[in-house]
């Protein structure tokens, strides 16, 4: 396995406040709307296809 | 309905075979005289092969069918030497818009590399392909082509296929030492052969409409997701010869193929794509579903099958006839080979091999397409819609977006006719992978490399010293850089990798078979017994 599962994250509260607060008054349509957009941009930053396939099967 | 195009009427010719009652033995038996079938007669009669074809028309490809044809394609048909006159008629094209709603997300060019003699793509309306091909059967006396004969049944033997065919005469009797099963989608020949054909069938409909309007609409290929005019669905509009526009809308599964078909339905729905006072007459149209399947095994015994008979594809990346005539560039050389009794039936196993592996490729392709243009459920719809709504504003989004991936060849990669490289090599030459073309000089005049490789297999000598093999019925033809031709603008050597000297080993269809930096006639003779399933 190559993904890091390991804590790799600056500051875990600072992030989970910044991404509860993008999605606080959106309903949930909306921010389903915006999780998909936003796991695209991630895979674009992981970009190996290794990494997402393991990253997928994690989140299953 | 079509007024840009007189159907040809092909005379019924009652042949000499039915009139004598005898039941006579041919060669190599065509069935179906589709893109696939005419262009198997014209490549097994340019090797010197009789062929007969039996078609149950008596015209061309009538309706909305196939319109893009991509470069492979045409290289071959070019070969055959009705390349020019496709390429002359038809539309030349490489730019396509992709819209959201109604604003366009991005622009694609297909950017074809210079320095290749026949473009990317062109659009031409599939009667005008058939139309040609059958001119040039017509001119070559190793071709018989009969309409209105329909294949009713058939029998195997151990060496030849018994075949029944009705005429408006009656019923008589054929054999065939190999029988081609080029009878389309809904192959008889399949079903009599007791052949599978598994796939998916995809739930939705769609309306093909042909129209005429003289519109000042650029040669692009313009695809919408849920259009404003169109909500809900998708829709392409794409120009052919004659003025003639393809447009394309997505209907739904619940939709009623009948009712949709009826011009006051059609009417609106193009009014509102191309603008109310786009004045325009309707040519054609038809509603379509489609499926993604192949068949088993593309030979049982003396029946080989190719194009759609063997495998259907949905038509967003236009792959059917593309996929189709490559099928044939495959298989003709290896039949013409075993029909002379110079390889062994074994070289025909190798034709299922290289063209299932693909259909395969084009099979996932195309059913990718189909997906991203028909979601199954609303997480992929939902992603879809991330992808476009991305697609617009940055640019990493723009490869996901999948309005049908253009068909390319597919390398065999993996293939037993192979021969593994030996040292390190750059470029896109690996064996397994179709030549590429690149602008030469021969006998001071600009000419092709492609154009090079005819008549059998080649050893293509790039500043490497190469002599003479023998290697019987396959003795290559000896090209070499500095003495057959020269290669002033450095392509030849760029795109095979040639600084360092290169001899490669190609193919009768083109492909690359093996290459090494020094020549060694051992080796080259053991790669060639290796490309013909050992027949030296
Ligand atoms: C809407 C649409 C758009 C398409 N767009 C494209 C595209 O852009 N590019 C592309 O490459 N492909 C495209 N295709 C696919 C393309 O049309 C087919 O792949 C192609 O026609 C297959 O050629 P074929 O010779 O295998 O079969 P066919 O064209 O189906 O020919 C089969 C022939 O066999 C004859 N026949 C059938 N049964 C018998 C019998 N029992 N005895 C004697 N003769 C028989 C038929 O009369 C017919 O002439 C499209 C298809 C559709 C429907």
């Amino acid at each position: 396995m190559s993904l890091n599962l390991k804590p790799n994250i600056e500051s875990p509260d600072d992030f989970y406040q910044l991404l509860t607060d993008a999605q606080r008054d959106l309903s949930d349509e909306d921010a389903n709307d915006m999780n998909a957009r936003l796991v695209l941009i991630l895979a674009n930053q992981i970009g190996s296809l290794n990494d997402l396939q393991e990253a997928i099967e994690i989140a299953k | 309905m079509l007024n840009t195009y007189d159907f040809p009427e092909f005379p019924y010719v009652q042949s000499e075979d039915q009139i004598s009652g005898q039941t006579v033995r041919h060669p190599v038996v065509i069935v179906g005289g589709g893109p696939v079938g005419l262009t198997a007669a014209l490549d097994l009669a340019a090797q010197g092969i009789k062929v007969v074809v039996l078609d149950d028309n008596n015209t061309v490809s009538v309706g909305s069918r196939a319109v893009c044809y991509a470069k492979r394609p045409l290289e071959i048909w070019d070969r055959l030497g009705v390349g020019e006159r496709m390429i002359e008629k038809g539309v030349d094209w490489k730019l396509g818009r992709v819209f959201l709603r109604d604003k366009e997300v991005y622009t694609f060019d297909l950017l074809p590399e210079d320095g290749h003699k026949i473009p990317a793509f062109i659009n031409l309306q599939q009667y005008y392909l058939e139309e040609y091909m059958v001119e040039a059967c017509d001119r070559n006396p190793l071709i018989d082509i009969r309409w209105k004969h329909k294949v009713l049944s058939l029998r195997q033997y151990d060496n030849y296929a018994e075949i029944a065919v009705e005429t408006p005469d009656g019923i008589f009797t054929l054999e065939a030492g190999w029988l081609l099963a080029c009878d389309g989608a809904n192959s008889d020949t399949r079903r009599m052969v007791g052949a599978e054909f598994a796939g998916q069938f995809f739930q939705d409909r769609f309306l093909i409409a042909d129209i005429v309007m003289k519109a000042d609409f650029p040669a692009e290929r313009w695809f919408w997701f849920d259009p404003d005019f169109h909500r809900g669905q998708s829709a392409l509009l794409h120009k052919q010869s004659d003025d003639v526009w393809r447009l394309d809308f997505q209907l739904g599964w619940d939709a009623d193929p009948e009712v949709e078909k009826r011009p006051e339905n059609i009417i609106p729905r193009v009014r509102a794509m191309i603008g109310e006072d786009v004045e325009f007459e309707l040519e054609w149209a038809s509603v379509y579903q489609f499926a993604c399947r192949r068949v088993d095994q593309f030979r049982h015994g003396r029946v080989l099958f190719a194009g759609d008979a063997a495998h259907q594809v949905s038509p967003f990346g236009a792959r059917g006839a593309n996929t189709g005539v490559q099928d044939i560039d495959n298989l003709s050389w290896k039949l013409a080979a075993v029909l002379r009794g110079e390889a062994p039936i074994a070289l025909l196993d190798t034709y299922h091999a290289e063209r299932a592996y693909a259909a395969d490729d084009n099979l996932l392709n195309s059913t990718r397409s189909t997906d991203f243009i028909t979601p199954k459920n609303g997480a992929s719809k939902r992603f879809r819609k991330a992808v476009l709504d991305l697609a617009n504003k940055t640019e990493f989004a723009r490869p996901l977006v999948n309005s049908g991936r253009l068909s390319t060849p597919t390398p065999y990669l993996d293939s037993a006719l192979n021969t593994a490289d030996g040292g390190a090599w750059k470029g896109r030459m690996t064996p397994g992978t179709c030549a590429s073309d690149a602008p030469i000089v021969v006998g001071g005049k600009d000419g092709w490399l492609l154009d090079q490789f005819t008549g059998g297999f080649v050893l293509l000598a790039l500043g490497v010293e190469a002599e003479p093999v023998d290697a019987g019925a396959f003795t290559p033809k000896v090209v070499t850089l500095g003495s057959s031709f020269d290669d002033p603008k450095g392509l030849v050597s760029e795109r095979y990798d040639a600084e360092e000297g290169a001899l490669y080993l190609i193919r009768p269809d083109q492909h690359i078979s093996a290459r090494w930096r020094r020549f060694d006639a051992d080796a080259v003779k053991s790669a060639i017994s290796k490309a013909t399933a050992g027949a030296i």
